[in-house]
């Protein structure tokens, strides 16, 4: 053989090797979280590891439509990751736990199974018990129907209300434990034996919650109402997000993969300008089905992700879908 | 007539036959292919950002179909990566032929298959399942590498560049619409080929293989065949082999007389069409019926698609031409006056390649930095934003490369039509209005 001929043929099979190898190589060391829809698999891995006190360092992409990540109980801004791009992102957690990181944007009508965890190891120096949810304290069947017997003829506005309590004792009326643990319609019914007719009554009712939130209580809950709950259960409320549709068809579906006591069903969106269902409905009850989810109805448990305050701001921003507060 | 031998020029003859210039581009070839390849099975499955989608299918397809093809013919096949390591394996030599043979089974490809049907179906395979291969990585990934690995199983069983002439999904309408470049590869006497003895550049020599696409260069009158890989212009004991620039469509003034060319420019002139309904138009059926294959509306796609280009286009073409009288048969009228719609069909495409390039022209540069969509940004350039390109001047682009099809189709037809002795207004009513059509579908 020539010596040109050699040389070439070694170059040739150098560079084929090299063009081969390089990619591969790179590509095996450069680790990247991949989002894609829920159907399509979600989070791949699902279970990120780190230790608490030290940096970690996270690298997104998407395989199909934009998607977010925030991590829960985080004070964290949620980042976007958009298809075929890196984005990065450094946290530090101070302490050791099992969190849940979750999708921000509403990439499907599975957007809100897209979840997974990060298991942060280390030592806590001071642990703090997890605070037990006031439905369990109240022993409260948060699954048990609550509809409220009686619905109000017209809104209920807390700036009548205002007007018609002056004078009235509304520290009573109004007691942050009495208004956690009570329906509005309970608190209509301690109305009774007053001389308002039941129009002013829920008025009062109406004054009694704003009485138990505060403007800032509101727009927090107003901006995570929009972020995450708005996609299945509509922006007015109404249960007709985008996504509610969807889940309404996949409930047959969802049944047929289950059976006997495991038999549940995507349902319909709650429909929270429905008065008779938020009207017999109290904080409590609320905050429970928040922090617990639908178990398999399609509403996911939040309890992993809001802190405690951000669930009561929901709670309170979800009356103000049936009681007309000051602006 | 008419011909400018550019291989007259010392240097860039010089150039062509001298075998490192022509092995460094095959290696810069071989290396894109290769990695496009990796990038469509290991890349991001987000095909604007994957090498593989944006540089084969947008920057390849706008370099063949507005440049290479138009103007160098078959100049992409001179370089072409896809059936290097098969011949280098079935020649046993990357440069020039070596003293010792290999021996592969080197068989002669069947004469049944001597023509351009395989390579109509094979486009059509890949037309019918474009609207996927063509978003997919892993599917162009996939696709790529039977492309090369197929072309290197035929080097061992077959002959010479069996893949290339036969089987290759785009050689064949490369083929056909080289016969419109300016530019050609031809013998400069034909006695000397009809004197020289042992015929080195069919059958090759010390300085040179055989055609690999076992073409006799002594009898080239088109460019269809000829893969301007240069190694008769090697192997020539005579110099007698010129590559000549020309004026446009040459090869068209002796229309083809071969159905599966004849057909091969229907199949061409009718998927533009049908692309530039599918792919460009706004109905959203159609786009979902092309994309979700398999299902019953993908089925009827295949079928519509079918039925258009070998029944409703070839049917309504003949009928300009039926008349019992006419001494020529009806086949080689309907081959050679097919001939008028080879411009045109090559028109068709540039118009609508330009919009879908036009538009997604932008996705090179962000491929360019992060190829494999792993966050890199190798020349600063991964987070370019996706803006569609020259929007001013593309539709009077589109309007002016359509008239002008219309127009050199018309003259083609001419052309033919007396060739066959039969009247070319029918012809040119029928390119006039597939015209419309093409105008309406795409403005």
């Amino acid at each position: 053989m020539k010596h040109s001929e050699l040389i070439s043929r070694i170059l040739i099979a150098t560079v084929v090797l090299l063009t081969v190898a390089t990619p591969l190589y790179i590509w095996k060391r450069t680790p990247l979280i991949h989002a894609q829809m829920s159907e399509a698999g979600g989070w791949t891995p699902g279970i990120l590891k780190a230790n608490a006190g030290e940096p970690l360092h996270l690298r997104f992409t998407s395989d199909d439509v934009i998607h977010g990540f925030a991590v829960g109980q985080l004070d964290m801004d949620s980042i976007d990751i958009e298809p075929g791009k890196v984005t990065d992102i450094t946290l530090i957690f101070d302490k050791p736990g099992i969190y849940t990181f979750f999708c921000t944007r509403w990439c499907g009508v599975n957007h809100w199974r897209m979840r997974g965890t990060i298991e942060v190891s280390g030592s806590d120096p001071e642990p703090t018990p997890a605070s037990v949810p006031l439905y369990v304290t109240l022993d409260v069947d948060i699954d048990a129907p609550h509809e409220s017997p009686a619905v109000p003829d017209r809104q209920p506005s807390a700036i009548r209300g205002w007007e018609l309590a002056q004078g009235l004792d509304m520290a009573a009326l109004a007691d942050p434990e009495l208004y956690k643990s009570s329906s509005p319609y309970q608190i209509f019914q301690q109305l009774e034996n007053t001389s308002h007719s039941d129009a002013e009554k829920w008025d009062m009712v109406a004054y009694s919650w704003q009485f138990n939130t505060t403007s800032e209580q509101l727009a927090s809950g107003r901006q995570l109402y929009a972020q995450n709950c708005a996609a299945c259960h509509g922006e007015t409320g109404a249960g007709d997000g985008v996504f509610a549709d969807d889940i309404a068809d996949a409930g047959e579906a969802s049944m047929e993969s289950m059976s006997g006591a495991m038999a549940s069903m995507m349902q319909s969106p709650a429909n929270f300008t429905d008065p008779k269902r938020m009207l017999g409905a109290s904080p409590a009850i609320l905050q429970g089905k928040i922090l617990r989810g639908g178990m398999g109805t399609g509403m996911p448990m939040w309890g992993s992700i809001f802190k405690e305050e951000q669930i009561w701001d929901l709670v309170a921003y979800l009356y103000s879908f049936q009681f007309e507060y000051e602006e | 007539m008419n011909r400018i031998e550019l291989t007259r020029n010392r240097f860039l003859k010089n150039i062509l036959v001298n075998r490192y210039p022509q092995l460094a581009v095959f290696m810069v070839m071989l290396v894109g292919y290769i990695f496009a390849i990796l990038a469509g099975l290991i890349g991001t499955p987000v095909g604007s950002h994957n090498f593989s989608i944006v540089f084969v299918w947008i920057a390849w397809w706008a370099v063949l179909i507005l440049v290479a093809v138009p103007f160098f013919g078959r100049g992409w096949c001179a370089i072409c990566p896809i059936p290097l390591p098969g011949e280098w394996l079935q020649r046993g030599a990357v440069l020039a032929p070596p003293d010792k043979k290999p021996m592969w089974l080197n068989l002669r490809w069947p004469k049944a298959l001597r023509n351009i049907w395989l390579q109509n179906i094979s486009f059509l395979l890949l037309a019918l399942f474009s609207s996927v291969l063509l978003t997919t990585p892993n599917i162009t990934g996939i696709v790529l590498a039977v492309m090369l690995f197929g072309a290197i199983g035929l080097s061992t069983i077959f002959e010479r560049r069996a893949f290339c002439r036969f089987l290759c999904p785009v050689g064949g309408f490369i083929g056909i619409y080289s016969q419109i470049a300016p530019i050609e590869l031809r013998i400069k006497e034909k006695q000397v080929c009809a004197s020289c003895i042992g015929k080195p550049c069919y059958n090759g020599s010390a300085a040179g293989y055989g055609c690999p696409w076992d073409v006799f260069p002594g009898g080239l009158t088109k460019n269809t065949y000829c893969g301007l890989c240069m190694e008769c212009i090697r192997t020539c004991p005579h110099d007698n082999i010129a590559v000549s620039l020309r004026p446009f469509s040459a090869d068209l003034a002796k229309p083809s007389t071969r159905m599966d060319e004849a057909f091969k420019a229907f199949i061409m002139f009718g998927s533009a069409m049908i692309y530039a309904g599918v792919l460009l138009g706004p109905w959203g059926f159609l786009k979902d019926a092309a994309y979700n294959v398999g299902t019953g509306a993908w089925f009827v796609y295949v079928l519509a698609f079918l039925v258009l280009i070998f029944g409703v286009l070839p049917g309504t073409f003949s009928l300009g031409f039926l008349s019992t009288k006419n001494p020529i048969p009806f086949k080689q009228r309907f081959a050679s006056l097919s001939t008028s719609l080879i411009p045109l069909g090559l028109m068709f495409w540039v118009a609508f390649s330009l919009s879908f390039v036009m538009t997604n022209a932008s996705y090179i540069m962000a491929a360019l930095s992060d190829p494999l969509g792993l966050g890199w940004n190798l020349f600063g350039t991964a987070d370019a934003v996706w803006q569609p390109m020259l929007t001013t001047i593309l539709a009077p682009a589109q309007t002016l490369s359509l008239v002008g099809g219309l127009i050199w189709s018309a003259r083609t037809a001419q052309k033919a039509a007396n060739e066959v002795q039969v009247s070319s207004l029918p012809l040119i009513a029928y390119s006039f209005i597939a015209t419309v059509i093409m105008l309406w579908l795409l403005l």
